[in-house]
């Protein structure tokens, strides 16, 4: 294989505005491969923007972003689908597709992935083993809507991890968003296993801050469309800028703290 | 000062009305032209017509009933509307022929289009605006598949070909209650009704009553996807769009009608100046 010394991924000086809402100001970001790169970020910093920059979902309006020294802002929707083919996206809604049963829904991406060498039957095996990963061996022919927020979240992270060859790298928004604390581990030694044993790389968007020092080898604090925090996950909860520091312990901003009053 | 401020807000927000409005006439013809460029390849795999066929259900068996009745009130009411003045000018056998032309010809494809704009244009924009406001378009796109032939040619199509054999099923059950009708409430006879029926209604009638068919069950199929891939989030938007497709359908069902009842008049006069002078 050719050098792997580039980043996976790389955003060079993205800049993102909806309107007159800038949401992303000349991010400057380098994915190393093989390791699991956690965002963090308070509501609406624009987490879920910056992920969907990764497979071209979004365009930004100034600035690049590379994967595999490609760089892909500027490729049209033909031209990134052998990219979106090695990328898989698990997200914040889901977006499971309810006219399917929830194994039709796993085993979807790789029907339609030309790059997977199945047949049907195996297909539909690998889609079930990544159920019972998931803890929901028994629920293949339900459909989505019959499922709690839980269980539809782990069939969206079942349809991510369910490719083979495996996806060189798995985007995670909110992978342990509404499940127990219980449901919630699993699923973080899930995303660490799937690192250390298939060397996946993984960027996970998320406010869970024991998801973050568990299946994180580094982390980003995204505030105000810029990066505010950068290290490993222990190096984030020294740091003592105001900011971070109350993310981390989950202290409210002050001028966030309102007084009801009648 | 005011008043110049009045004016020109008034030219800026017609100026951006008419931006808007062409930036979405633009957008819906590559919309139209992309969806169609799919439809020769769904056609000619198997995986398509696994698409094709659920929504040739969902669009076409499932309408049946609907257009039968909207049909079968279209000739009644023909007839009802007709009998009097027909009987009057002695012309009552007459009837028949007139009835089962304007059925085949104008009111069966408009009618039944406009019956199919709302039963099966609002389910296709309520499904796939859905499918847009919870990201599974996004997430469609996300795995390399591409939204609109995934999902738009087999509905496009399946409009396309079912609008005019649902016409058809108008155009017979007219036929039959419009007689019905004729016989059972006004005492006319069966034979001068079907006879009459045989020689002025010609193939010309039905086929182009059927063109028209095919005509306004693709622009309802295109409408309505178009719509739902470009509501606004949201339960509301979701209803807006519905809206929109069916009006938006309604309106060019009605232009389409005129444009072609023009250029079909147009290619009549010249078939038959043809045909008297051979
Ligand atoms: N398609 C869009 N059109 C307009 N504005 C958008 C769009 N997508 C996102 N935004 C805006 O960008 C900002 C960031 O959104 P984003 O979804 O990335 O937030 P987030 O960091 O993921 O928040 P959360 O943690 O709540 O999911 C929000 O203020 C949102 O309103
Ligand atoms: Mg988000």
């Amino acid at each position: 294989m050719v050098g792997h010394d580039h980043p996976v991924i790389e955003f060079r000086g993205v800049t993102k505005r909806f309107g007159r809402q800038l949401v992303l100001d000349e991010i400057d970001l380098a994915v190393e491969r093989g390791k699991s790169t956690v965002i963090i970020g308070r509501s609406g910093t624009g987490k879920s923007v910056l992920l969907k920059h990764i497979v071209g979902l979004l365009k930004p309006n100034r600035g690049e972003v590379w994967f595999e020294g490609q760089r892909i802002d500027t490729l049209s929707e033909r031209a990134l689908v052998p990219i979106r083919r090695q990328i898989t996206f698990v997200f914040q809604l889901n977006a499971l597709f309810d006219s399917m049963t929830v194994l039709e829904n796993v085993a979807f991406p790789m029907m339609e992935n030309s790059d997977v060498r199945l047949d049907r039957e195996e297909i539909a095996g690998l889609a079930r083993h990544c159920l019972e990963l998931v803890g929901l061996a028994k629920f293949g022919s339900k459909r989505p809507a019959e499922l709690s927020g839980g269980e539809r979240k782990r069939v969206a992270l079942a349809r991510a991890i369910a490719l083979e060859p495996p996806p060189k790298v798995i985007l995670y928004d909110e992978p342990t968003a509404g499940l127990d604390p219980q449901r919630s581990d699993a699923i973080t030694k899930l995303i660490r296993e799937l690192q250390e044993k298939v060397h996946v790389t993984g960027v996970i968007v998320t406010h869970d801050m024991k998801l973050a020092a568990e299946a994180g080898d580094r982390v980003l604090m995204l505030y105000n469309g810029r990066f505010v925090a950068d290290g490993s996950p222990e190096e984030v909860r020294q740091i003592k800028e105001p900011h971070v520091h109350r993310f981390v312990e989950g202290i409210a901003e002050p001028e966030d703290v309102v007084t009801y009053t009648t | 000062m005011s008043r110049m401020n009045a004016v020109e807000n008034m030219l800026a927000s017609t100026g951006a009305a008419v931006i808007s409005g062409l930036g979405d006439f633009g957008r819906f013809w590559s919309f139209g032209s992309r969806s169609i460029s799919f439809v020769p390849v769904e056609l000619m795999s198997l995986r398509g017509w696994r698409r094709l066929l659920p929504q040739c259900f969902q669009i076409g068996t499932r309408s049946v009933p609907v257009i039968m009745l909207t049909g079968m009130f279209i000739g009644i009411i023909l007839v009802v509307q007709g009998y009097e003045q027909f009987d009057n000018a002695g012309l009552r056998d007459m009837l028949g022929g007139i009835v089962n032309i304007s059925v085949a010809s104008e009111l069966g494809p408009v009618l039944a289009g406009v019956m199919l704009a709302g039963r099966v244009g609002g389910a296709l924009t309520a499904e796939l605006g859905t499918m847009n406001v919870t990201e599974q378009l996004v997430a469609l796109r996300s795995m390399g598949a591409d939204p609109i032939r995934f999902l738009v040619a087999p509905r496009f199509l399946a409009c396309l070909l079912l609008a005019p054999i649902l016409t058809c099923y108008a155009d017979l059950v007219g036929a039959l209650g419009a007689w019905a009708v004729f016989v059972f409430y006004y005492g006319g006879e069966s034979e001068p009704y079907w006879r009459m029926t045989k020689q002025m209604v010609e193939f010309w009638h039905l086929n182009t009553g059927l063109l028209k068919a095919l005509f306004f069950g693709g622009t309802i199929g295109l409408v309505s996807c178009y719509k739902g891939f470009h509501c606004k989030p949201g339960a509301q938007g979701v209803g807006e769009a519905c809206t929109q497709a069916f009006v938006i359908s309604f309106i060019l069902i009605l232009m389409l009608d005129f444009f072609l009842n023009v250029f079909l008049n147009g290619l009549y006069n010249l078939w038959y100046g043809f045909r008297s002078l051979i």
